[in-house]
């Protein structure tokens, strides 16, 4: 059996407002694996996130990103999301105005349609979105809300997995999910996303907090600062993160530089 | 615009007014003559009058228009788009004249519907006790020259206590361009009593005509009102609307109001909140382009204690037109505890557009809440890049994002059908290209 790369980052850097915050990122997720970037504030982990992504406020200035073998950054935003890149955001967007059902069948008929698959018409939708619904023990009423409008944190965070659930992607990147989420919907959200794993997709996690672990038990453990990977490990490096901090990550890693 | 010419254009807009067949009511008779009266001593407004400050009315005082003669009423058929089947009963007017042929009666026993005509022939004393009380014929000159063109308006009655079965739909058509029409209307709800009325100002052409029309609303204690007011007249249409609402005790007064037409078009809302505890929930919508301008000032006093006010005015603009908001917010010394929130927010789509939005509170008590906010922008690029990394290309995303913007006011109108119609021009007007918009 062969496996199958997802990503693989060589070299990354990247700006926003001419101020670099990537310097040198490297990373490669195979297919059936769960990684996980954890590091201190400011460390670059959410820009990492982002500019894979394609959000327009990063500009890429070196290095490479392929994904499923292909130039991530020939692609727009758009073609990546059809391609199979999934973010899920830290803060989820308000639009007011979209009911979610509308916008949820939108967003996969669009994808279905550039992967040469069938597009679903609302009552198919309806009764394909239900099931996904109670993956994640979201109430129907949800549909017919404004997406996000109103929504609590956790309420939210849902909502981010359910669209994951909808867009099947290869590859879901998901940013600080655990954050404001009280234990219970930490749990949901997990279960949902341990679920949705599939031998061909990945997910990649960042986040602050080892507790998120405990829940989505990764493969691999990188600790970044300062815009790079200054360590690689199994999941227990985020136990040791959680008692130790990341200071010593640092100073190591410096130790080894000098 | 100097004096003799402001008179020698009223001249013009009452042209024929004195050859007006008398009432049999002495009552109506002097309601004209002192409108006449006052529209003589008025001057039209210019952009040096405050409140019209951004409003150049100078291109409606370049036409004479007079006001148009009752026509031959348009066959059923040339309707049909404009039928809201909810409606319970229907009331045409055709350029300004009521029209029975192509009104349909009401037989809800909680309303009691009627031409001014017939109201004045059996001596109703409703109609007297209400007519011009809640917008004073001297207000402006506009309001002054539709008083004086006082005939037939329609008088809806919803009777205490009682909730209409169905909404009450007011279709004001205009069939001949190049006249004025002087459309009215007086709605009085009884103690507790409830309906829906609707508003609807269409046009059969797209020439130049204009409207001035006058809508009174008279909410009784614990009354509950709802008014849609629609205005999709011709893009070469002059509108100018008066709408004057006094609020009872407890009342509840509820106003969707939509611009899509016109040329040059405002809506004046003025809102008297009289009673302990009323409240006015207040939503309104400019969807315009090309150059037209669409001028909403809406004035809201609050008179006693523990009213409350919520207002959401949006403005969707686009090419190079201009949308206007002023609004006004009295909280008067005996209001305590008045709880009032006004929000503005509008989105240009182009790098004419211009929006003026002025929220204007007077606080005259020391016990209130009251909120304000006003954004104008763009579309925020987060919300684009989230549609985008859900798979929608810029173009979707940001049509998407401007039609959800104007509809969220849409949505909210409680008839489906009149919401449907209402979304598709909304979506017709914001899917454009965008190629060569929005961009930063």
């Amino acid at each position: 059996m062969t496996t199958k790369t997802i990503l693989e980052v060589r070299d990354l850097t990247a700006r926003i407002n001419g101020v670099p915050i990537l310097k040198g990122m490297n990373l490669t997720i195979n297919a059936g694996e769960v990684h996980a970037i954890m590091g201190p504030n400011g460390s670059g982990k959410s820009t990492f996130a982002k500019v894979l992504a394609g959000h327009p406020a990063y500009e890429v200035t070196g290095g490479q990103v392929l994904f499923k073998g292909a130039d991530l950054f020939a692609m727009a935003a758009e073609e990546r999301a059809r391609a199979g890149v999934f973010l899920g955001f830290q803060y989820p967007i308000e639009v007011p105005g979209v009911t979610n059902s509308a916008f949820l069948r939108l967003a996969y008929n669009t994808v279905q349609g550039a992967r040469g698959k069938d597009e679903l018409d609302p009552l198919e939708f309806d009764d394909f979105v239900q099931d996904k619904l109670k993956l994640l023990e979201m109430d129907p009423a949800f549909l017919e809300r404004s997406v996000n409008e109103g929504f609590s944190g956790g309420e939210k965070k849902r909502n981010e997995i359910l669209q994951m659930a909808i867009l099947e992607p290869a590859l879901a990147i998901l940013d600080e999910v655990d954050s404001g989420l009280d234990i219970d919907a930490l749990r949901i959200v997990a279960t949902g996303v341990t679920r949705l794993r599939t031998p061909d997709n990945a997910v990649l996690l960042v986040t602050h907090y080892q507790r998120l672990l405990n829940y989505i038990v990764p493969d691999f453990v990188h600790v970044m600062d300062e815009g790079r990977v200054l360590r690689t490990g199994g999941k227990d490096l985020a136990l040791e993160l959680e008692s130790r901090g990341y200071d010593w990550v640092a100073k190591e890693s410096a130790g080894v530089a000098a | 615009m100097s004096e003799t010419l402001s008179n020698s254009y009223l001249d013009s807009l009452l042209h024929g007014q004195s050859s007006l067949p008398e009432s049999p009511r002495g009552w109506l008779n002097a309601l004209r003559s002192d409108a006449l009266e006052r529209a003589n001593a008025l001057s039209v407004p210019t952009t040096r009058d405050e409140e019209w400050r951004y409003t150049d009315l100078s291109p409606l005082y370049q036409k004479n228009f007079r006001r148009a003669l009752p026509a031959s009423p348009p066959a059923p058929a040339a309707l049909a788009s404009f039928t809201l089947p909810e409606a319970g009963c229907r009331l045409v007017f055709v350029d300004g004249h009521f029209t029975p042929e192509l009104s349909s009666a009401s037989s809800d026993p909680a309303l009691g519907v009627a031409p001014f005509s017939a109201a004045l022939a059996e001596q109703d004393p409703i109609l007297q006790a209400h007519l011009a009380r809640y917008v004073a014929p001297g207000q402006d000159a506009f309001v002054a020259v539709n008083t004086a063109w006082l005939q037939d308006g329609v008088l809806v009655r919803v009777l205490a206590g009682q909730a209409a079965r169905a909404p009450v739909h007011v279709l004001c058509v205009s069939t001949q361009p190049d006249g004025a029409s002087y459309p009215r209307l007086l709605l009085v709800a009884e103690a507790g009593a409830q309906c829906t009325v609707v508003e609807d100002f269409v046009a059969l052409h797209a020439g130049e005509t204009l409207t001035n029309c006058v809508t009174e609303i008279a909410l009784s204690e614990n009354a509950r009102v709802r008014h849609v007011r629609v205005q999709r007249e011709s893009l070469a249409a002059f509108h100018i609307g008066t709408c004057g609402v006094q609020i009872g005790r407890g009342a509840h007064y509820l106003s969707s109001a939509v611009a899509l037409g016109a040329r040059i078009s405002r809506f004046n809302l003025n809102i008297t909140q009289a009673g302990e505890g009323a409240e006015s929930t207040l939503d309104g919508l400019a969807l315009i382009g090309g150059k037209q301008l669409a001028d909403t000032h809406s004035l809201l006093d609050h008179l006693q204690p523990h009213g409350r006010s919520r207002q959401l005015f949006k403005c969707v603009v686009d090419d190079a037109a201009h949308a206007v908001f002023n609004g006004k917010i009295f909280v008067h010394p005996g209001a305590q505890r008045t709880d009032s929130s006004q929000q503005s927010r509008s989105l240009l789509l182009s790098p004419r557009a211009r929006v003026d939005t002025k929220p204007q509170l007077e606080i005259f008590a020391d016990d209130v809440k009251c909120a304000h906010g006003a954004a104008v922008g763009q579309l925020e690029a987060d919300q684009v890049f989230y549609l985008k990394s859900r798979g929608l290309d810029e173009a979707a995303a940001r049509n998407l994002l401007t039609f959800a913007f104007a509809a969220e006011i849409v949505r909210r109108i409680p008839l489906p059908s009149l919401a449907g119609q209402l979304e598709r021009i909304v979506l017709q007007q914001t899917q454009k290209q965008t190629s060569n918009r929005n961009r930063p």
